[in-house]
């Protein structure tokens, strides 16, 4: 089962802002591992490589925090998101 | 309503096990205490595995087994220890009471109702931004809305804790410090769950498993059930995450097509999926515990101990501590580290910080020799099983000397040597 579906499971209410954050963009351009794409078990984090920039797809964010910790560059804001904002567990 | 607006006697962070077991033990005492959650309701951002223990939840809900909403009692347990084709099970069963499955979203959601009827004020749907400090001591909460004061703060946020790292705490999180864990909560009818794990209505099992998906590098997986569904998932230290290259659920997937696994899911439908931290640092990277005016209790303190998979039941018991202390204080009305720091002895005079100095060595001896441990010990015990079993007109005696002399041949004498050398240091830092 592809990471798309297992996501669809999820109740979400999202914030129209990104509650993540890439303040300094440089620091994914010289990132070589970007493991934010691939340690994230939402895969919230894609590189395009036209833009040479990562995309944020935070509506789909679990709010584990492994981003945070993973990003070598620490390159990454990364906060709650808003009280009433972000996914809801209802099996946990 | 609250004595006065925007003070109170002491506030409490994050409703979960920690959180709310603080609250109610505070609550209970007379004291005014105010429990903030970030979550809908509490449980909404709680994730862990599948089990809460009896013994410590009944020293805050003395009555949970007949009111909470429990999913199945544990009367199994296995430890399946998975190769790269073959497996091995070890099951333990008792008809005892030990542990409960729960689902968080019923049980927290329970445990926090319970502590408003106690007189607790829940307030839901609030983020905590920041501590508010006066002179070194901590006064208060920054939230979304308003700022709330307090003459104790207690941190009960989870793994992230970005409120213990904002008032330094604690530093920053390293990669080898925390497990990144998933798992998937999979509806099968309740009579099937019976049949495949052989266990009558309410009777549920454990499954802790070991190698498969994951030989070779540092995570677990494991399984539960529920009434209706079971759970399973696994939890693997971030720095190996980072390290493989191999996303999370892919080693989830993985798992649950391992045959020893996949037909007692088959068939069933992903009710949810989560993710969370397990904070893994261990012992020696348990934060300040205490400072002025504040106190940190449950995941947000790291106390998780891996190898007996406890956690709920750490975070219940510090809270309960952290309670303990916060009513001795506000009735001598002193809020200095030194008067909170009766917490700390608490937690080193209990179970808590005893358990985790006892497997103080475990994470770095599991680091540095995961590749025995974690891969080539657990193929080891399934060659044995599988030329234990096997009919194929070889003389026994000729199988079992093959076996042996495949130990020795498989891994060099310096590895083998060094293997024991880390048991025996593991077993020493244990035991003594």
């Amino acid at each position: 089962m592809n990471i798309d579906k297992k996501l669809y499971t999820l109740k979400y209410s999202s914030d129209t802002e990104s509650h993540l954050k890439i303040p300094d963009k440089e620091k994914c351009r010289l990132c070589v591992s970007k493991n934010c794409t691939y340690i994230c078990p939402a895969k919230v984090y894609e590189w395009n490589s036209d833009r040479q920039e990562i995309i944020i797809n935070y509506e789909n964010c679990l709010e584990c925090g492994a981003c945070r910790i993973a990003c070598e560059k620490k390159a990454i804001d990364w906060e709650y998101p808003k009280g009433t904002k972000g996914v809801t567990f209802k099996q946990g | 309503m609250l004595k006065q607006e925007n003070k109170t006697d002491v506030i409490v962070v994050g409703a979960g096990p920690a959180g709310i077991s603080c609250a109610i033990t505070i609550a209970r005492s007379g004291k005014e205490v105010v429990l903030i959650e970030r979550g809908l309701f509490a449980g909404s951002k709680n994730v862990f595995g599948g089990a809460i223990y009896t013994q410590p939840t009944k020293e805050i809900f003395p009555n949970f087994e007949q009111e909470a909403p429990v999913e199945r009692c544990t009367v199994k347990h296995n430890f399946a220890i998975l190769g790269e084709v073959d497996s091995t099970t070890i099951s333990y069963r008792k008809n005892d009471n030990t542990s409960y499955s729960v689902i968080r979203g019923k049980f927290d959601r329970w445990a926090a109702e319970e502590a408003r009827k106690a007189g607790v004020y829940l307030v839901e749907e609030t983020v905590v931004r920041e501590l508010i400090k006066q002179k070194n001591k901590v006064i208060g909460v920054k939230t979304e809305l308003e700022d709330f004061y307090a003459d104790i703060v207690i941190l009960a946020d989870g793994v992230n804790s970005l409120l213990a790292k904002q008032v330094g705490l604690r530093k920053a999180i390293e990669t080898k410090d925390v497990a990144l864990s998933v798992k998937e909560v999979i509806k099968l009818d309740k009579d099937v769950i019976n049949q495949r794990f052989n266990v009558k209505d309410n009777e549920g099992v454990i499954t802790e498993i070991f190698g498969g998906s994951m030989l070779g590098v540092l995570g677990l997986g494991f399984m539960y059930t529920n009434k209706e569904s079971v759970t399973i998932g696994l939890g693997i230290t971030l720095n190996e995450l980072v390290d493989s290259k191999i996303s999370p659920y892919e080693y989830l997937e993985n798992l649950k097509q391992q045959p020893s696994i996949a037909p007692l899911i088959e068939g069933g439908e992903l009710k949810e999926y989560s993710a969370h931290l397990i904070p893994e640092g261990g012992y020696r990277k348990i934060p300040k515990l205490v400072d002025n005016g504040v106190m940190i209790v449950g995941d947000a303190a790291m106390l998780v101990n891996n190898l007996h998979w406890e956690g709920t039941n750490l975070a219940m018991i510090s809270g309960k501590l952290a309670a303990e202390t916060a009513i001795d204080a506000l009735d001598n009305n002193d809020f200095s580290k030194k008067m909170l720091s009766l917490y700390e002895r608490k937690l080193k005079e209990s179970f808590v910080l005893k358990d985790m100095k006892t497997y103080r060595d475990l994470m770095s001896v599991m680091h540095s020799r995961k590749m025995a441990f974690l891969s080539y010990y657990f193929k080891k015990i399934n060659a044995f099983f599988e030329m234990f079993t096997s009919v194929d007109s070889v003389p026994k005696k000729e199988n079992f000397r093959k076996f042996i002399k495949s130990i020795f041949t498989d891994r060099s004498i310096v590895e083998l040597f060094k293997d024991c050398f880390a048991i025996l240091r593991l077993l020493w830092s244990i035991l003594l």
